[in-house]
């Protein structure tokens, strides 16, 4: 099978990343079956290392908790690796204050292990595994749900200590649950505390709860309305102000361990009942009787299964990985299949693939700075990529790893990723100048783009005036930009 | 590849400029040469901390503690005062040319931040499919006159903001932090474009119409030199601030530059520790009260023909919420500045703060409508046709009078 069709291509491509040399061959004249079989391979989008910490740990290494010894091991690793870059991350000196008050005063941290470095440290590894993964995904539809869903449910590393959690919670929160039930997504991610210090639920108090009643500290309703404007429902499903109200008094409680009460379990989720405002609510014309952590995670099931997050979640997906302008009648078929399964995140992938839009020749999607970036490694580069060149490149472009402008998440909008098509071309440039692979560019560009590629792209590689410059322009080529 | 970003152009990458390429045929026959910078500010500015009304009755049981007032201010009028992280702006205002309007609001009474923004940006009444912005069909509306160096607006940074979107053209612009491609393959990619993609050559086609001007503009805004790196709170925000307004200005100041622009400014969501005196906010607004001073500096000898319009999507609530922050609120404050402004004076239907006067009960009441400000703004100041802001910049708007004598 030396000529993959075109089908394979578009499908490969619409849903994955750029193939590596031999990509296209490898999915076969089935490629719906080659995508669809990643999903069930847990192994294709969980990671797994040593080196990485579990969000509480991390917590707990920032703050010179019980795993400082540890610290001083990821602090040892990266002074032994040729001086790491901290700007890179685009934040040498993360501000650790403001995230719980019980956190000012953590043990004396042992020596050599220079504190505010720990989570730019921790972010770097988390960054590296990201980026290693999405190299080495064979076609990268499960590592591609992964991304849209961290977008869907984004935290930043820009607040605080979430910069030592972000990756974390990408790991316990998305990868385990792309193939199951929307719920348990939903109840993983808002019970997180990366999720809980993002949005500011770590700290927000009932007002006649216990803690509520000393006075100073009240409610603060920023997750519980970000929760069903951007997470569930959607800003259009008819609810008010006192929804928000009530919901953000369910949330109360949802908090995480401090350092100072919990010295073991200190940054994992804890419901602190003191926090917690007690009394039945009434959110959406439904009544939430019982009380405690039950109760948000009754309200939660009730999002997860209302219509409006169905239609939601669909119309994202359809705009995310097949057009701009999602067709109505996909997003209704793929809203129903989510109603039907109750939520069943692999049945709608399964619905999203085999749709016949999935194969529309018209790929009007312009891929996002970090589909292209890990595309220009998976095409050129032999070995996983160089950590810095991504993380600058992704600044660059406007798209920080895991630092979105806002709880919306970075824009799935080919429109607005349009200006900074110029600056794609600087880096290409750059990149070719520094990066240049083996072989015939041509060659390059046969294997990852296959009957994709036109005539008019072959030609201009093949007229370029050196390898450098027939580089830069495939990787700037309209197949290279679009999906 | 090059060196590694700071936080501050990071900062920069995402913040926006945006501007159009023509002279303003009407107001040009006036003999003057208007210049018009729009600054959005992103996540919801208190107005009640920016501008405190330090004699409203209410204002002390309102915010308590919190509550900016006597010697913490700097006073404005009798009711008025101004948030001490704002000096350049007292001075601007008791020069006669500040002018603070109070007490408003767009059309939106919903709390989301992204909805606000839409209405915000796109001029719409409501909450739509917005894709082009009031600013740029504000210039499809202008009769041009010369064209100044390019035939297009420009906005700076990877991501076209909806203000700037529309039909009149845009650039885009960044500041260069990456040696460019040679011209001879950006050459070679247009053809190809051309060809096969014409949405990505226009994209290409603008940026070297920019590196142009820029080239020619004798701009500074070239990266920050390694190790030198601003020092105390808010430093990084303060710098940037000024530097993007600063070349902003220098670009509009220009004979042959654009003479309208916008520029957003992110992190006004203050819900935790929000900080009006000496915290966070202070910290904003020092920075932007910087950006003022840097777009009145490097304005120079146009300042006199300039005004600076500071707006945000929505204010926040009226009473400190419990993690001494404010949540999404209402009315709150735009901020005028500028040579050609008749200043010195704030502009309130003063609704009151007392618990039966507040929005829903939590929010200061909206009594005059944002969009009447930018009307008054682009008809005295730019001549844009008083039909058209009705109808194409802001539709629906017919009952929304402009408000007269601003400039």
């Amino acid at each position: 099978m030396r000529d993959p069709n075109l089908q394979t291509a578009i499908l490969i491509h619409r849903f994955g990343f750029v193939p590596k040399p031999g990509g296209l061959t490898a999915a076969g004249r089935d490629a719906r079956a080659a995508l669809l079989a990643e999903l069930d391979q847990p192994s294709a989008y969980r990671i797994a290392s040593d080196d990485l910490f579990a969000s509480g740990e991390a917590f707990r290494a920032a703050y010179g908790g019980r795993t400082s010894l540890r610290a001083e091991r990821l602090n040892e690793r990266h002074e032994a690796n040729a001086k790491p870059q901290m700007q890179a991350d685009g934040n040498a000196t993360p501000k650790m204050q403001g995230d719980g008050e019980a956190m000012a005063s953590p043990a004396a941290p042992p020596k050599q292990v220079r504190m505010p470095l720990i989570p730019a440290l921790i972010y770097r590894d988390e960054a590296k595994a990201r980026f290693d993964a999405a190299f080495q995904a064979p076609i990268g539809f499960a590592e591609r749900l992964v991304w849209f869903w961290s977008n869907h449910f984004c935290v930043s590393a820009d607040k605080g200590i979430v910069r030592a959690m972000c990756g974390a919670f990408e790991r316990e929160a998305i990868r385990p649950h792309i193939t199951g039930k929307f719920l348990d997504m939903l109840l993983a991610v808002e019970s997180h505390p990366a999720m809980l210090i993002y949005l500011d639920n770590a700290n927000s108090i009932g007002p006649t709860s216990p803690a509520g009643k000393r006075g100073g500290k009240g409610l603060n309703e920023n997750l519980a309305r970000e929760i069903l404007e951007l997470h569930t429902v959607g800003v259009d499903a008819g609810y008010a102000q006192d929804d928000v109200t009530a919901f953000a008094k369910v949330l109360t409680g949802w908090t995480f361990a401090r350092l100072k009460t919990d010295p073991e379990t200190a940054g994992e989720f804890k419901f602190e009942a003191r926090f917690h405002e007690p009394r039945p609510k009434r959110i959406m014309q439904r009544d939430f009787g019982k009380d405690g952590i039950a109760q948000g995670r009754a309200v939660l099931t009730m999002l997860a299964r209302h219509p409006a997050t169905a239609t939601h979640i669909a119309r994202k997906l359809v705009r995310h990985f097949i057009s701009d302008d999602p067709s109505p009648a996909l997003v209704e078929r793929l809203a129903r299949r989510f109603r039907e399964t109750d939520g069943d995140l692999k049945e709608i992938a399964i619905a999203l693939v085999t749709s016949p839009e999935a194969v529309s020749p018209l790929r009007s999607k312009l891929r996002s700075p970090a589909e292209w970036m890990s595309g220009i490694a998976r095409a050129t580069s032999p070995t996983s990529v160089d950590l810095n060149t991504m993380l600058q490149g992704h600044n660059l472009l406007g798209y920080p790893l895991w630092r979105p402008p806002a709880p919306k998440g970075f824009s799935d909008s080919s429109a607005d990723w349009l200006a900074g098509i110029a600056q794609r071309l600087d880096i290409a440039t750059h990149y070719a100048r520094r990066h240049l692979p083996q072989g015939e560019i041509v060659s390059i560009a046969e294997e990852a783009f296959g009957p994709l590629l036109t005539k008019e792209t072959r030609q201009t590689l093949e007229r370029a005036e050196s390898r450098q410059q027939a580089l830069a322009l495939l990787l700037m080529a309209p197949e290279f930009q679009r999906r | 590849m090059v060196h590694a970003p700071t936080r501050r152009e990071l900062l920069l990458a995402s913040g926006v400029l945006f501007a159009w390429a023509h002279m303003p045929k009407l107001a040009l026959a006036e003999g003057r040469d208007p210049r018009l910078l729009v600054i959005v500010l992103r996540g919801a500015l208190d107005g009640l901390s920016a501008v405190p009304p330090v004699a409203d009755p209410d204002w002390l049981r309102l915010r308590g503690d919190n509550a900016l007032q006597g010697d913490g201010v700097l006073p404005l009028d009798a009711f008025f005062a101004l948030n001490p992280a704002m000096p350049n702006l007292h001075r601007l205002y008791r020069a006669g040319q500040a002018t603070i309007v109070h007490a408003s609001a767009t059309p939106y009474r919903e709390r989301s931040h992204f909805d606000g923004q839409d209405i915000l940006e796109s001029g719409l009444p409501r909450v739509g499919s917005a894709d082009s912005g009031w600013l740029n069909r504000a210039l499809q509306n202008l009769q041009p006159a010369g064209r100044v160096a390019s035939n297009r607006a420009f906005a700076v940074g990877p991501i076209t903001p909806l203000v700037a979107r529309g039909s009149a053209p845009i650039l885009s612009w960044s500041p260069p932090r990456l040696q460019p491609a040679a011209g001879d393959t950006a050459a070679r990619l247009l053809e190809l474009y051309r060809h096969t993609d014409p949405a990505l050559a226009v994209a290409i086609e603008e940026r070297r119409d920019l590196a142009r001007i820029a080239k020619g503009g004798g701009m500074s805004m070239s990266p920050q030199k390694p190790g030198e790196k601003p020092t105390g709170p808010g430093a990084a925000t303060r710098v940037y601030f000024s530097e993007a307004a600063g070349g902003a200005a220098k670009f509009m100041a220009r004979p042959d530059g654009p003479r309208v622009g916008a520029l957003a400014f992110d992190g006004w969501d203050t819900h935790v520790n929000e900080g009006a005196a000496n915290g966070k906010l202070a910290l904003l607004l020092a920075a932007l009260d910087g950006a003022i001073a840097a777009i009145e500096t490097n304005m120079g000898p146009v300042w006199d023909q300039t005004a600076v319009a500071v707006i945000t999507e929505f204010g926040r609530t009226a009473r400190i919420n419990g993690t001494a922050g404010t949540d999404h609120g209402t009315a709150t404050v735009a901020l005028l500045a500028g040579g050609a402004l008749k200043g010195g004076r704030v502009i309130a239907d003063w609704p009151g703060i007392g618990d039966k006067d507040l929005h829903d009960g939590r929010d200061l009441k909206p009594t005059t409508d944002l969009r009447a400000v930018l009307k008054g703004l682009l008809r005295d100041h730019l001549r844009v046709d008083e039909r058209a802001l009705a109808t194409s910049v802001f539709p629906g708007s017919e009952a929304v009078k402009p408000m007269g004598g601003l400039v």
